[in-house]
């Protein structure tokens, strides 16, 4: 039953939520990327912004809590600008 | 010599590193360009932020000045006739507190080829009216009770009707629909509704008739106005009223450039990394709206702010600042007393790290030359450089 339910939501939104132009680039860091990337900034997962696991542009990147997410962002005065937020339940 | 740019590359922003790419002069040699690069990357080490600077003092001083100089009233959109849009300093106060109902909530529909064309502009014309919602109010001319049975009879505007190219059958559907528990019998050019529970009152049919009145019989929920308008070399349709999800599913539309002005809406369909260049643009149209000038970078940092915790909040003692982990500092805000209670009942315990607790209690605050430990503390490896 609750099978069901999710199926039919994700049908309902057949675009891609990447695609959107408010919506930058988003994908999921490597274990070693991400130890890299918490030695590189002195930061443990705890301190780093989050993102919910249900948040819509994860919908095709099967995170999980814990889970890294590297976000490409257009940036008008850096060009392109990196920025990384951890997966949290709720 | 590509070698030479490419090793500043992750140190530099792609922006200036394209810079240069594109404006260095033919037969630059290596020496000159390894030179260019150490002064371009000298400047730009300058130009950073120094650690401990308070950078969010310094937005809220630059947007909150010009923010003194912004109309106190909602006008009408310039040029575009009969379209409410609420501008200036409420606008910005709507944004930032992170409300979810919206004064006047906006959507701007982006066509796909065919149709953004507007060389028929009767098709256009049609599709807006699609879009547009149509309650069961908006197409009946009378709402009658009987006292005697508590039957709900509906009449109809047939021409209304015909205008909309609504039929009887899909207005009986509609209804089915988003009803239930009710009987429906079709008399042609009215409709008679009985409650299938035998305890109905006369107050059961009273609310069942105003509820009736809103249902949603063609087009999308919540739009109640549409406007083609030219933008541009295409045409677009601006709505008041929005409700995104829906309006993406439509066949018509080009989903990757249509938007709302209603924050939430993007947080939930298209995620919270939408939202925050949401809420940049939003704030950034309405400064520059207004003749101001503010820097982006103020307002990307209370985007940022909002959108840290992977929802929506905020700035308002139930969204940002009731994330705050100190206690004085939540107190400072606004209602210290309840804070101050709650805190003493849990035994909360204030590490007194941040700018406001220290202010309060008369002791240096950590930014600035204020914070030396974090600037000056060793690294544990060798070879670490910041």
């Amino acid at each position: 039953m609750l099978g069901e339910v999710i199926i039919q939501k994700m049908k309902k939104i057949k675009f891609k939520v990447d695609k959107h132009i408010l919506t930058p680039k988003h994908s999921k860091l490597s274990e070693k990327e991400k130890a890299q990337l918490f030695e590189k900034y002195h930061v443990t997962s705890k301190e780093m912004p989050k993102i919910l696991r249900t948040d819509a542009s994860l919908r095709e990147l099967d995170a999980k809590p814990g889970d890294t997410i590297k976000i490409t962002r257009k940036s008008p005065t850096a060009g392109e600008s990196l920025f990384y937020r951890v997966v949290t339940d709720v | 010599m590509a070698d030479i740019i490419s090793e500043y590359e992750d140190r530099l922003t792609s922006k200036i590193v394209d810079e240069i790419r594109n404006n260095l002069p033919k037969g630059v040699s290596d020496t000159k360009l390894k030179k260019i690069m150490e002064a371009v990357y000298g400047e730009y080490k300058t130009a950073k932020v120094h650690p401990g600077e308070s950078v969010g003092l310094i937005s809220a001083e630059s947007i909150g000045e010009p923010g003194t100089q912004m109309t106190l009233n909602t006008f009408h959109f310039a040029g575009v006739a009969e379209m409410n849009v609420t501008l200036g300093l409420p606008r910005i106060i709507e944004i930032l507190d992170g409300r979810k109902a919206l004064e006047n909530p906006m959507m701007e529909i982006y066509l796909k080829k065919p149709h953004a064309t507007g060389k028929k502009i009767e098709e256009l014309r049609q599709l807006a009216l699609q879009i547009k919602e149509t309650k069961l109010k908006d197409i009946s001319t009378e709402f009658t009770i009987s006292i005697a049975d508590f039957t709900i009879e509906v009449k109809f505007d047939r021409e209304k009707m015909k205008e909309l190219e609504l039929t009887m059958g899909k207005v009986l559907d509609a209804i089915t629909k988003q009803l239930k528990g009710y009987n429906i019998r079709d008399n042609k050019d009215s409709l008679t509704l009985k409650s299938r529970s035998k305890e109905e009152t006369f107050n059961d049919a009273y609310k069942t008739k105003e509820k009736i009145k809103e249902i949603n019989v063609k087009g999308v929920k919540g739009i109640s106005q549409v406007l083609p308008v030219k933008r541009e070399e295409e045409f677009i349709i601006i709505t008041a009223g929005s409700n995104l999800a829906d309006v993406l599913q439509l066949e018509e539309v080009d989903a990757y450039r249509t938007t709302t002005n209603n924050i939430f809406e993007i947080e939930q369909v298209l995620g919270i990394e939408a939202a925050r260049q949401a809420i940049i643009n939003e704030i950034f149209k309405v400064i520059e709206s207004q003749g101001l000038n503010v820097d982006v970078r103020h307002i990307m940092l209370v985007a940022d702010t909002m959108c840290v915790s992977g929802t929506l909040k905020g700035i308002t003692r139930y969204g940002v600042v009731s994330e705050k982990s100190s206690v004085l500092a939540r107190a400072s805000f606004e209602t210290p007393i309840k804070h101050i209670i709650n805190a003493a009942l849990v035994g909360e315990v204030d590490n007194l790290n941040s700018v406001i607790e220290n202010v309060m209690v008369n002791q240096p605050v950590p930014i600035g030359t204020g914070l030396p430990s974090l600037t000056v503390k060793a690294p544990e490896k060798k070879g670490k450089e910041k």
